[in-house]
Protein backbone atom coordinates (compact mmCIF):
# COMPACT_ATOMS: atom_id res chain seq x y z
CA UNK A 1 0.00 0.00 0.00
CA UNK A 2 1.38 3.41 -0.94
CA UNK A 3 0.63 5.03 2.43
CA UNK A 4 2.68 2.47 4.32
CA UNK A 5 5.54 2.65 1.87
CA UNK A 6 5.76 6.42 2.33
CA UNK A 7 5.52 6.16 6.09
CA UNK A 8 8.32 3.62 6.41
CA UNK A 9 10.52 5.56 4.01
CA UNK A 10 10.46 8.71 6.12
CA UNK A 11 10.53 7.20 9.62
CA UNK A 12 12.05 4.08 11.09
CA UNK A 13 10.31 0.79 10.20
CA UNK A 14 7.13 0.28 12.24
CA UNK A 15 6.21 -3.06 13.77
CA UNK A 16 3.20 -4.50 12.04
CA UNK A 17 0.19 -4.51 14.31
CA UNK A 18 -2.43 -7.24 14.65
CA UNK A 19 -5.42 -5.54 13.09
CA UNK A 20 -7.60 -8.33 11.68
CA UNK A 21 -8.76 -9.15 15.21
CA UNK A 22 -9.65 -5.50 15.78
CA UNK A 23 -11.58 -5.35 12.48
CA UNK A 24 -13.54 -8.47 13.40
CA UNK A 25 -14.27 -7.03 16.84
CA UNK A 26 -15.63 -3.82 15.30
CA UNK A 27 -18.07 -5.76 13.09
CA UNK A 28 -19.09 -8.07 15.94
CA UNK A 29 -19.66 -5.08 18.21
CA UNK A 30 -22.11 -3.68 15.68
CA UNK A 31 -23.89 -7.03 15.43
CA UNK A 32 -24.23 -7.41 19.21
CA UNK A 33 -25.30 -3.80 19.52
CA UNK A 34 -28.27 -4.40 17.21
CA UNK A 35 -29.07 -7.64 19.05
CA UNK A 36 -28.99 -5.90 22.44
CA UNK A 37 -31.12 -2.94 21.30
CA UNK A 38 -33.60 -5.33 19.68
CA UNK A 39 -33.86 -7.45 22.83
CA UNK A 40 -34.45 -4.24 24.77
CA UNK A 41 -37.25 -3.21 22.42
CA UNK A 42 -38.83 -6.67 22.76
CA UNK A 43 -38.90 -6.63 26.56
CA UNK A 44 -40.03 -2.98 26.63
CA UNK A 45 -42.96 -4.08 24.41
CA UNK A 46 -43.73 -6.92 26.81
CA UNK A 47 -44.07 -4.41 29.63
CA UNK A 48 -46.66 -2.52 27.57
CA UNK A 49 -48.36 -5.65 26.15
CA UNK A 50 -47.70 -8.60 28.50
CA UNK A 51 -49.37 -11.00 26.05
CA UNK A 52 -46.25 -10.70 23.87
CA UNK A 53 -44.60 -13.50 25.84
CA UNK A 54 -47.08 -15.79 24.00
CA UNK A 55 -47.32 -18.03 27.08
CA UNK A 56 -43.99 -19.54 26.13
CA UNK A 57 -41.46 -20.20 28.88
CA UNK A 58 -38.64 -19.29 26.47
CA UNK A 59 -40.06 -15.81 25.87
CA UNK A 60 -40.94 -14.75 29.40
CA UNK A 61 -39.70 -11.36 30.57
CA UNK A 62 -37.68 -13.10 33.29
CA UNK A 63 -35.58 -14.98 30.73
CA UNK A 64 -35.36 -12.23 28.11
CA UNK A 65 -34.29 -9.46 30.50
CA UNK A 66 -30.88 -11.00 31.37
CA UNK A 67 -30.52 -11.71 27.64
CA UNK A 68 -30.90 -7.96 27.02
CA UNK A 69 -28.59 -6.81 29.85
CA UNK A 70 -25.88 -9.34 29.00
CA UNK A 71 -26.13 -8.59 25.28
CA UNK A 72 -25.73 -4.87 25.99
CA UNK A 73 -23.00 -5.03 28.63
CA UNK A 74 -20.99 -8.14 27.84
CA UNK A 75 -21.63 -8.76 24.14
CA UNK A 76 -21.81 -5.20 22.77
CA UNK A 77 -19.68 -3.45 25.41
CA UNK A 78 -17.26 -6.31 26.04
CA UNK A 79 -16.51 -7.01 22.37
CA UNK A 80 -15.93 -3.29 21.80
CA UNK A 81 -13.52 -3.25 24.74
CA UNK A 82 -11.53 -6.28 23.58
CA UNK A 83 -11.16 -4.82 20.09
CA UNK A 84 -10.23 -1.31 21.17
CA UNK A 85 -7.96 -2.54 23.97
CA UNK A 86 -5.91 -4.49 21.42
CA UNK A 87 -5.88 -1.49 19.09
CA UNK A 88 -4.90 1.06 21.74
CA UNK A 89 -2.28 -1.06 23.50
CA UNK A 90 -0.41 -1.84 20.26
CA UNK A 91 -0.50 1.76 19.08
CA UNK A 92 0.46 3.46 22.34
CA UNK A 93 3.14 0.89 23.17
CA UNK A 94 4.35 0.75 19.57
CA UNK A 95 4.54 -3.03 19.94
CA UNK A 96 2.86 -5.94 18.21
CA UNK A 97 0.26 -7.76 20.29
CA UNK A 98 1.87 -10.29 22.62
CA UNK A 99 1.09 -13.78 21.37
CA UNK A 100 0.34 -12.28 17.96
CA UNK A 101 -2.78 -12.95 15.95
CA UNK A 102 -3.39 -16.47 17.37
CA UNK A 103 -3.74 -15.24 20.97
CA UNK A 104 -5.79 -12.25 19.80
CA UNK A 105 -8.19 -14.51 17.90
CA UNK A 106 -8.42 -16.90 20.82
CA UNK A 107 -9.47 -14.08 23.15
CA UNK A 108 -12.00 -12.59 20.74
CA UNK A 109 -13.57 -15.86 19.56
CA UNK A 110 -13.40 -17.45 23.00
CA UNK A 111 -15.30 -14.48 24.33
CA UNK A 112 -17.92 -14.88 21.58
CA UNK A 113 -18.37 -18.50 22.62
CA UNK A 114 -18.90 -17.31 26.21
CA UNK A 115 -21.63 -14.94 25.00
CA UNK A 116 -23.43 -17.64 23.01
CA UNK A 117 -23.24 -20.17 25.88
CA UNK A 118 -24.55 -17.59 28.36
CA UNK A 119 -27.35 -16.31 26.11
CA UNK A 120 -28.69 -19.70 25.06
CA UNK A 121 -28.55 -20.78 28.69
CA UNK A 122 -30.78 -17.90 29.80
CA UNK A 123 -33.44 -18.85 27.27
CA UNK A 124 -33.40 -22.44 28.53
CA UNK A 125 -33.66 -21.29 32.13
CA UNK A 126 -30.04 -22.04 33.08
CA UNK A 127 -29.05 -19.26 35.47
CA UNK A 128 -27.58 -18.74 38.92
CA UNK A 129 -29.88 -15.72 39.35
CA UNK A 130 -27.18 -13.22 40.27
CA UNK A 131 -27.56 -9.83 38.59
CA UNK A 132 -25.02 -9.40 35.73
CA UNK A 133 -23.52 -12.75 36.82
CA UNK A 134 -26.26 -15.09 35.59
CA UNK A 135 -24.09 -17.62 33.70
CA UNK A 136 -23.70 -20.98 35.43
CA UNK A 137 -20.44 -22.51 36.66
CA UNK A 138 -19.24 -24.12 33.40
CA UNK A 139 -19.67 -20.85 31.49
CA UNK A 140 -17.91 -18.97 34.31
CA UNK A 141 -14.94 -21.34 34.12
CA UNK A 142 -14.65 -20.85 30.36
CA UNK A 143 -14.78 -17.06 30.76
CA UNK A 144 -11.99 -17.30 33.33
CA UNK A 145 -9.76 -19.08 30.79
CA UNK A 146 -10.51 -16.48 28.11
CA UNK A 147 -10.02 -13.60 30.53
CA UNK A 148 -6.61 -14.82 31.71
CA UNK A 149 -5.57 -15.09 28.04
CA UNK A 150 -6.82 -11.52 27.55
CA UNK A 151 -4.71 -10.34 30.51
CA UNK A 152 -1.64 -12.17 29.20
CA UNK A 153 -2.03 -10.67 25.72
CA UNK A 154 -2.52 -7.18 27.12
CA UNK A 155 0.13 -7.25 29.83
CA UNK A 156 2.61 -8.98 27.51
CA UNK A 157 2.21 -6.18 24.98
CA UNK A 158 2.71 -3.54 27.68
CA UNK A 159 5.83 -5.33 28.90
CA UNK A 160 7.49 -5.49 25.49
CA UNK A 161 6.59 -1.88 24.63
CA UNK A 162 8.98 0.36 22.74
CA UNK A 163 7.48 3.50 24.23
CA UNK A 164 8.99 3.99 27.71
CA UNK A 165 5.91 5.60 29.26
CA UNK A 166 2.66 3.63 29.66
CA UNK A 167 0.00 5.93 28.21
CA UNK A 168 -2.93 6.62 30.57
CA UNK A 169 -5.54 4.79 28.44
CA UNK A 170 -3.63 1.56 29.13
CA UNK A 171 -3.91 2.13 32.87
CA UNK A 172 -7.68 2.24 32.58
CA UNK A 173 -7.88 -0.86 30.36
CA UNK A 174 -5.51 -2.77 32.63
CA UNK A 175 -7.45 -1.86 35.79
CA UNK A 176 -10.56 -3.11 34.01
CA UNK A 177 -9.05 -6.45 33.02
CA UNK A 178 -7.51 -7.16 36.45
CA UNK A 179 -10.48 -6.04 38.54
CA UNK A 180 -13.04 -7.93 36.44
CA UNK A 181 -10.96 -11.10 36.86
CA UNK A 182 -10.98 -10.67 40.65
CA UNK A 183 -14.70 -9.84 40.85
CA UNK A 184 -15.73 -12.62 38.49
CA UNK A 185 -13.84 -15.33 40.37
CA UNK A 186 -14.92 -14.35 43.89
CA UNK A 187 -18.58 -13.68 43.09
CA UNK A 188 -18.99 -16.90 41.10
CA UNK A 189 -17.38 -19.37 43.53
CA UNK A 190 -19.90 -22.20 43.44
CA UNK A 191 -20.30 -25.93 43.94
CA UNK A 192 -21.84 -27.77 40.97
CA UNK A 193 -24.43 -30.39 41.89
CA UNK A 194 -22.89 -32.78 39.37
CA UNK A 195 -20.06 -32.60 36.88
CA UNK A 196 -22.48 -33.23 33.99
CA UNK A 197 -25.28 -30.95 35.19
CA UNK A 198 -25.68 -27.21 34.81
CA UNK A 199 -26.99 -26.50 38.31
CA UNK A 200 -24.68 -25.21 41.04
CA UNK A 201 -24.94 -23.60 44.46
CA UNK A 202 -23.08 -20.37 45.18
CA UNK A 203 -20.51 -20.59 47.98
CA UNK A 204 -21.86 -17.53 49.78
CA UNK A 205 -25.06 -17.31 51.75
CA UNK A 206 -27.35 -14.69 53.27
CA UNK A 207 -26.18 -11.12 53.67
CA UNK A 208 -22.60 -12.07 52.78
CA UNK A 209 -23.87 -13.31 49.43
CA UNK A 210 -25.78 -10.07 48.91
CA UNK A 211 -22.74 -7.96 49.77
CA UNK A 212 -20.37 -9.95 47.56
CA UNK A 213 -22.91 -9.84 44.73
CA UNK A 214 -23.13 -6.02 44.87
CA UNK A 215 -19.43 -5.62 45.48
CA UNK A 216 -19.23 -7.46 42.14
CA UNK A 217 -22.22 -5.69 40.61
CA UNK A 218 -21.22 -2.15 41.34
CA UNK A 219 -17.62 -2.69 40.35
CA UNK A 220 -18.81 -4.21 37.10
CA UNK A 221 -20.34 -0.77 36.60
CA UNK A 222 -17.20 0.93 37.93
CA UNK A 223 -14.51 -1.02 36.12
CA UNK A 224 -16.29 -2.57 33.11
CA UNK A 225 -18.72 0.20 32.17
CA UNK A 226 -16.70 3.15 33.47
CA UNK A 227 -12.94 2.64 33.71
CA UNK A 228 -12.62 0.63 30.51
CA UNK A 229 -14.64 3.07 28.43
CA UNK A 230 -12.61 5.91 29.95
CA UNK A 231 -9.60 4.17 28.43
CA UNK A 232 -11.44 4.48 25.13
CA UNK A 233 -12.09 8.18 25.83
CA UNK A 234 -8.45 8.91 26.66
CA UNK A 235 -7.25 7.54 23.34
CA UNK A 236 -9.99 8.10 20.76
CA UNK A 237 -11.15 11.62 21.71
CA UNK A 238 -7.61 13.04 21.40
CA UNK A 239 -7.21 11.14 18.11
CA UNK A 240 -10.51 12.34 16.65
CA UNK A 241 -10.02 15.92 17.87
CA UNK A 242 -6.36 15.78 16.85
CA UNK A 243 -5.17 17.35 20.07
CA UNK A 244 -3.67 15.85 23.21
CA UNK A 245 -5.72 15.34 26.35
CA UNK A 246 -6.45 18.62 28.17
CA UNK A 247 -4.50 17.72 31.31
CA UNK A 248 -2.40 14.60 31.61
CA UNK A 249 -1.85 15.11 35.34
CA UNK A 250 -5.61 15.36 35.86
CA UNK A 251 -5.92 12.02 34.07
CA UNK A 252 -3.51 10.47 36.58
CA UNK A 253 -5.46 11.85 39.53
CA UNK A 254 -8.69 10.77 37.80
CA UNK A 255 -7.44 7.20 37.43
CA UNK A 256 -6.10 6.69 40.94
CA UNK A 257 -9.02 8.31 42.73
CA UNK A 258 -11.48 6.13 40.76
CA UNK A 259 -9.48 3.03 41.64
CA UNK A 260 -9.23 3.96 45.33
CA UNK A 261 -12.90 4.90 45.72
CA UNK A 262 -15.01 2.73 43.42
CA UNK A 263 -14.40 -0.57 45.17
CA UNK A 264 -16.19 0.66 48.32
CA UNK A 265 -19.42 1.92 46.74
CA UNK A 266 -21.24 -1.44 46.39
CA UNK A 267 -23.25 -1.33 49.66
CA UNK A 268 -25.43 1.50 48.30
CA UNK A 269 -27.34 -1.26 46.45
CA UNK A 270 -28.38 -2.67 49.84
CA UNK A 271 -29.75 0.34 51.73
CA UNK A 272 -32.36 -0.54 54.37
CA UNK A 273 -31.61 -4.28 54.14
CA UNK A 274 -30.09 -6.59 56.75
CA UNK A 275 -26.64 -5.31 55.78
CA UNK A 276 -25.14 -3.57 58.87
CA UNK A 277 -25.91 0.12 58.99
CA UNK A 278 -22.25 1.19 59.09
CA UNK A 279 -21.63 -0.67 55.80
CA UNK A 280 -24.58 1.10 54.17
CA UNK A 281 -23.29 4.48 55.31
CA UNK A 282 -19.79 3.62 54.10
CA UNK A 283 -21.17 2.75 50.67
CA UNK A 284 -23.09 6.02 50.56
CA UNK A 285 -20.11 8.16 51.60
CA UNK A 286 -17.78 6.60 49.03
CA UNK A 287 -20.43 6.95 46.32
CA UNK A 288 -20.76 10.67 47.04
CA UNK A 289 -16.97 11.08 47.02
CA UNK A 290 -16.86 9.44 43.58
CA UNK A 291 -18.55 12.50 42.19
CA UNK A 292 -15.24 14.42 42.29
CA UNK A 293 -13.05 12.12 40.17
CA UNK A 294 -15.96 11.52 37.80
CA UNK A 295 -16.38 15.18 37.09
CA UNK A 296 -12.62 15.64 36.92
CA UNK A 297 -12.59 13.06 34.15
CA UNK A 298 -15.54 14.66 32.39
CA UNK A 299 -13.85 18.08 32.43
CA UNK A 300 -10.68 16.47 31.08
CA UNK A 301 -12.57 14.90 28.17
CA UNK A 302 -14.61 17.98 27.32
CA UNK A 303 -11.75 20.49 27.63
CA UNK A 304 -9.71 18.45 25.16
CA UNK A 305 -12.03 20.02 22.61
CA UNK A 306 -11.11 23.58 23.61
CA UNK A 307 -10.02 25.38 20.47
CA UNK A 308 -11.51 22.61 18.32
CA UNK A 309 -15.20 22.93 19.11
CA UNK A 310 -15.93 23.62 15.43
CA UNK A 311 -15.11 19.95 14.76
CA UNK A 312 -18.39 19.01 16.44
CA UNK A 313 -20.23 20.63 13.57
CA UNK A 314 -18.43 18.66 10.88
CA UNK A 315 -17.65 15.36 12.60
CA UNK A 316 -20.73 13.56 13.99
CA UNK A 317 -18.44 10.77 15.26
CA UNK A 318 -16.66 13.19 17.58
CA UNK A 319 -20.05 14.64 18.51
CA UNK A 320 -21.07 11.16 19.70
CA UNK A 321 -17.95 10.84 21.88
CA UNK A 322 -18.30 14.31 23.38
CA UNK A 323 -22.01 13.84 24.11
CA UNK A 324 -21.03 10.53 25.73
CA UNK A 325 -18.70 12.39 28.09
CA UNK A 326 -21.58 14.77 28.89
CA UNK A 327 -23.81 11.81 29.74
CA UNK A 328 -20.96 10.34 31.80
CA UNK A 329 -20.99 13.53 33.86
CA UNK A 330 -24.77 13.46 34.17
CA UNK A 331 -25.02 9.79 35.15
CA UNK A 332 -22.16 10.09 37.65
CA UNK A 333 -23.92 13.06 39.24
CA UNK A 334 -27.25 11.26 39.44
CA UNK A 335 -25.67 8.08 40.86
CA UNK A 336 -24.20 9.67 44.02
CA UNK A 337 -27.48 11.52 44.60
CA UNK A 338 -29.40 8.23 44.39
CA UNK A 339 -26.94 6.55 46.78
CA UNK A 340 -27.90 8.97 49.58
CA UNK A 341 -30.10 6.92 51.88
CA UNK A 342 -32.94 9.45 52.05
CA UNK A 343 -33.11 9.67 48.24
CA UNK A 344 -32.65 5.93 47.90
CA UNK A 345 -35.68 5.26 50.10
CA UNK A 346 -37.73 6.87 47.33
CA UNK A 347 -35.78 5.74 44.26
CA UNK A 348 -34.84 2.14 45.09
CA UNK A 349 -36.79 -0.64 43.33
CA UNK A 350 -38.47 1.95 41.07
CA UNK A 351 -38.06 2.75 37.37
CA UNK A 352 -35.84 5.70 38.32
CA UNK A 353 -33.00 3.17 38.69
CA UNK A 354 -33.70 1.81 35.20
CA UNK A 355 -33.64 5.38 33.84
CA UNK A 356 -30.33 6.04 35.59
CA UNK A 357 -28.77 2.85 34.25
CA UNK A 358 -29.83 3.74 30.71
CA UNK A 359 -28.53 7.29 30.83
CA UNK A 360 -25.22 5.58 31.57
CA UNK A 361 -25.59 2.64 29.19
CA UNK A 362 -27.10 4.44 26.20
CA UNK A 363 -25.69 7.91 26.77
CA UNK A 364 -22.20 7.08 27.95
CA UNK A 365 -21.29 3.51 26.93
CA UNK A 366 -23.13 3.19 23.61
CA UNK A 367 -22.34 6.74 22.49
CA UNK A 368 -18.60 6.44 23.19
CA UNK A 369 -18.63 3.12 21.28
CA UNK A 370 -20.45 4.78 18.35
CA UNK A 371 -17.98 7.68 18.33
CA UNK A 372 -15.02 5.31 18.50
CA UNK A 373 -16.42 3.02 15.80
CA UNK A 374 -17.02 5.95 13.44
CA UNK A 375 -13.34 6.81 13.92
CA UNK A 376 -12.11 3.21 13.65
CA UNK A 377 -13.96 1.99 10.55
CA UNK A 378 -12.38 4.41 8.03
CA UNK A 379 -9.06 4.08 9.86
CA UNK A 380 -8.96 0.26 9.88
CA UNK A 381 -10.31 -0.30 6.36
CA UNK A 382 -8.29 2.56 4.90
CA UNK A 383 -11.22 4.64 3.66
CA UNK A 384 -11.30 8.44 3.37
CA UNK A 385 -14.23 8.56 5.79
CA UNK A 386 -17.58 6.97 6.50
CA UNK A 387 -19.76 6.34 3.45
CA UNK A 388 -22.28 8.98 4.51
CA UNK A 389 -21.68 11.79 7.01
CA UNK A 390 -25.34 12.80 6.71
CA UNK A 391 -26.43 9.36 7.88
CA UNK A 392 -24.10 9.72 10.86
CA UNK A 393 -25.86 12.99 11.68
CA UNK A 394 -29.25 11.31 11.43
CA UNK A 395 -28.03 8.51 13.69
CA UNK A 396 -26.84 11.07 16.22
CA UNK A 397 -30.14 12.92 16.47
CA UNK A 398 -32.40 9.86 16.38
CA UNK A 399 -30.36 8.17 19.11
CA UNK A 400 -30.22 11.34 21.23
CA UNK A 401 -33.99 11.86 21.03
CA UNK A 402 -34.42 8.17 21.87
CA UNK A 403 -32.33 8.54 25.04
CA UNK A 404 -34.16 11.69 26.12
CA UNK A 405 -37.56 9.97 25.66
CA UNK A 406 -36.31 6.95 27.57
CA UNK A 407 -34.80 8.65 30.61
CA UNK A 408 -37.45 11.35 31.06
CA UNK A 409 -40.21 8.70 30.90
CA UNK A 410 -38.41 6.64 33.53
CA UNK A 411 -37.84 9.65 35.82
CA UNK A 412 -41.52 10.52 35.83
CA UNK A 413 -42.64 6.91 36.09
CA UNK A 414 -40.09 6.04 38.80
CA UNK A 415 -40.73 9.01 41.05
CA UNK A 416 -44.49 8.54 40.66
CA UNK A 417 -44.12 4.86 41.49
CA UNK A 418 -42.03 5.63 44.60
CA UNK A 419 -44.48 8.26 45.81
CA UNK A 420 -47.48 5.96 45.25
CA UNK A 421 -45.80 3.13 47.20
CA UNK A 422 -45.30 5.34 50.25
CA UNK A 423 -48.65 7.17 50.18
CA UNK A 424 -50.89 6.61 53.23
CA UNK A 425 -54.51 7.60 53.75
CA UNK A 426 -55.81 9.35 56.89
CA UNK A 427 -56.30 5.99 58.66
CA UNK A 428 -52.70 4.91 58.07
CA UNK A 429 -53.47 2.37 55.35
CA UNK A 430 -51.49 2.25 52.11
CA UNK A 431 -53.38 4.41 49.65
CA UNK A 432 -52.66 2.36 46.52
CA UNK A 433 -52.62 -1.33 45.81
CA UNK A 434 -49.58 -2.58 43.87
CA UNK A 435 -51.56 -3.15 40.67
CA UNK A 436 -52.71 0.49 40.70
CA UNK A 437 -49.07 1.60 40.59
CA UNK A 438 -48.47 -0.78 37.67
CA UNK A 439 -51.44 0.59 35.75
CA UNK A 440 -50.25 4.17 36.33
CA UNK A 441 -46.90 3.37 34.70
CA UNK A 442 -48.31 2.07 31.42
CA UNK A 443 -48.18 5.35 29.41
CA UNK A 444 -44.55 5.85 30.45
CA UNK A 445 -43.69 2.30 29.41
CA UNK A 446 -45.08 3.15 25.98
CA UNK A 447 -42.90 6.31 25.79
CA UNK A 448 -39.87 4.25 26.87
CA UNK A 449 -40.61 1.74 24.12
CA UNK A 450 -40.71 4.57 21.58
CA UNK A 451 -37.33 5.79 22.86
CA UNK A 452 -35.93 2.28 22.45
CA UNK A 453 -37.27 2.01 18.90
CA UNK A 454 -35.54 5.32 18.07
CA UNK A 455 -32.26 4.05 19.49
CA UNK A 456 -32.53 0.76 17.56
CA UNK A 457 -33.32 2.66 14.33
CA UNK A 458 -30.18 4.74 14.83
CA UNK A 459 -28.18 1.55 15.29
CA UNK A 460 -29.53 0.14 12.02
CA UNK A 461 -28.55 3.33 10.17
CA UNK A 462 -25.06 2.94 11.59
CA UNK A 463 -24.82 -0.72 10.57
CA UNK A 464 -25.85 0.17 7.00
CA UNK A 465 -23.37 3.04 6.86
CA UNK A 466 -20.65 0.75 8.16
CA UNK A 467 -21.43 -1.95 5.62
CA UNK A 468 -21.33 0.55 2.74
CA UNK A 469 -18.05 2.02 4.02
CA UNK A 470 -16.35 -1.35 4.31
CA UNK A 471 -17.66 -2.56 0.95
CA UNK A 472 -16.60 0.66 -0.83
CA UNK A 473 -13.38 1.41 -2.64
CA UNK A 474 -10.24 1.88 -0.51
CA UNK A 475 -8.89 5.41 -0.41
CA UNK A 476 -6.50 6.23 -3.25
CA UNK A 477 -4.61 8.80 -1.20
CA UNK A 478 -4.12 8.38 2.54
CA UNK A 479 -6.32 10.67 4.60
CA UNK A 480 -4.47 13.92 5.23
CA UNK A 481 -2.99 14.11 8.72
CA UNK A 482 -3.04 17.77 9.79
CA UNK A 483 -0.14 18.80 12.02
CA UNK A 484 -0.78 18.41 15.70
CA UNK A 485 -2.01 21.63 17.28
CA UNK A 486 0.10 22.92 20.14
CA UNK B 1 -2.98 -12.58 69.08
CA UNK B 2 -6.57 -13.40 68.19
CA UNK B 3 -7.88 -13.03 64.68
CA UNK B 4 -10.21 -10.22 65.83
CA UNK B 5 -7.41 -8.10 67.30
CA UNK B 6 -5.21 -8.72 64.26
CA UNK B 7 -8.07 -7.67 62.02
CA UNK B 8 -8.49 -4.43 63.96
CA UNK B 9 -4.82 -3.54 63.67
CA UNK B 10 -4.72 -4.54 60.02
CA UNK B 11 -7.67 -2.33 59.02
CA UNK B 12 -6.14 0.68 60.81
CA UNK B 13 -2.73 0.13 59.25
CA UNK B 14 -4.30 -0.39 55.85
CA UNK B 15 -6.26 2.86 56.07
CA UNK B 16 -3.14 4.87 56.93
CA UNK B 17 -1.17 3.08 54.18
CA UNK B 18 -3.87 3.75 51.54
CA UNK B 19 -4.04 7.44 52.48
CA UNK B 20 -0.23 7.75 52.30
CA UNK B 21 0.01 6.02 48.92
CA UNK B 22 -2.79 8.12 47.48
CA UNK B 23 -1.27 11.37 48.79
CA UNK B 24 2.05 10.30 47.29
CA UNK B 25 0.50 9.65 43.88
CA UNK B 26 -1.34 13.00 43.82
CA UNK B 27 1.73 14.99 44.87
CA UNK B 28 3.78 13.17 42.24
CA UNK B 29 1.16 14.04 39.61
CA UNK B 30 1.04 17.69 40.65
CA UNK B 31 4.80 18.18 41.11
CA UNK B 32 5.87 21.08 38.83
CA UNK B 33 9.10 19.26 37.91
CA UNK B 34 7.04 16.54 36.20
CA UNK B 35 5.24 18.96 33.89
CA UNK B 36 7.50 18.29 30.92
CA UNK B 37 7.35 14.51 31.06
CA UNK B 38 3.54 14.54 31.32
CA UNK B 39 3.32 16.90 28.36
CA UNK B 40 5.44 14.43 26.40
CA UNK B 41 3.30 11.51 27.58
CA UNK B 42 0.11 13.22 26.42
CA UNK B 43 1.51 13.21 22.87
CA UNK B 44 2.03 9.43 22.73
CA UNK B 45 -1.14 8.81 20.67
CA UNK B 46 0.27 11.05 17.94
CA UNK B 47 3.76 9.52 17.83
CA UNK B 48 2.80 6.23 16.23
CA UNK B 49 2.20 7.05 12.58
Amino acid sequence: MPSQAVASAVSRPQPRYVEDVVRAAVVLTMFWGIAAFLAGVVIASQLVWPQLSFDSEYLTFGRLRPLHTSAAIFAFGGTALIGTAFHVVQRTCRARLFGGAPLGWFVLLGYQLFIVLAATGYLMGITQSKEYAEPEWFVDLWLTVVWVAYLIAYLGTVMKREEPHIYVANWFYLAFIITIAMLHIVNNLAMPVSIVGSKSYVAWAGVQDAMIQWWYGHNAVGFFLTAAFLGMMYYYIPKAANRPIYSYRLSIVHFWSLVFLYIWAGPHHLHYTSLPDWAQTLGMVFSVMLWMPSWGGMINGLMTLSGAWDKLRTDPGLRFSVTAVGFYGMATFEGPVMSIKAVNSLSHYTDWTIGHVHSGALGWVAFIVFGTTYYLVPHLWNRPGMWSTRLMGWHYWIATIGIVLYITAMWVSGIMQGLMWRAYDELGFLQYSFIETVAAMKPFYAIRLLGGVFFLTGGLLMAYNMWRTIRGEPARVPAAQPALAA
Amino acid sequence: MTLESFNQIATSVWTVWAVLVFTGIVSWALRPANRGRFEQASRIPFDEE
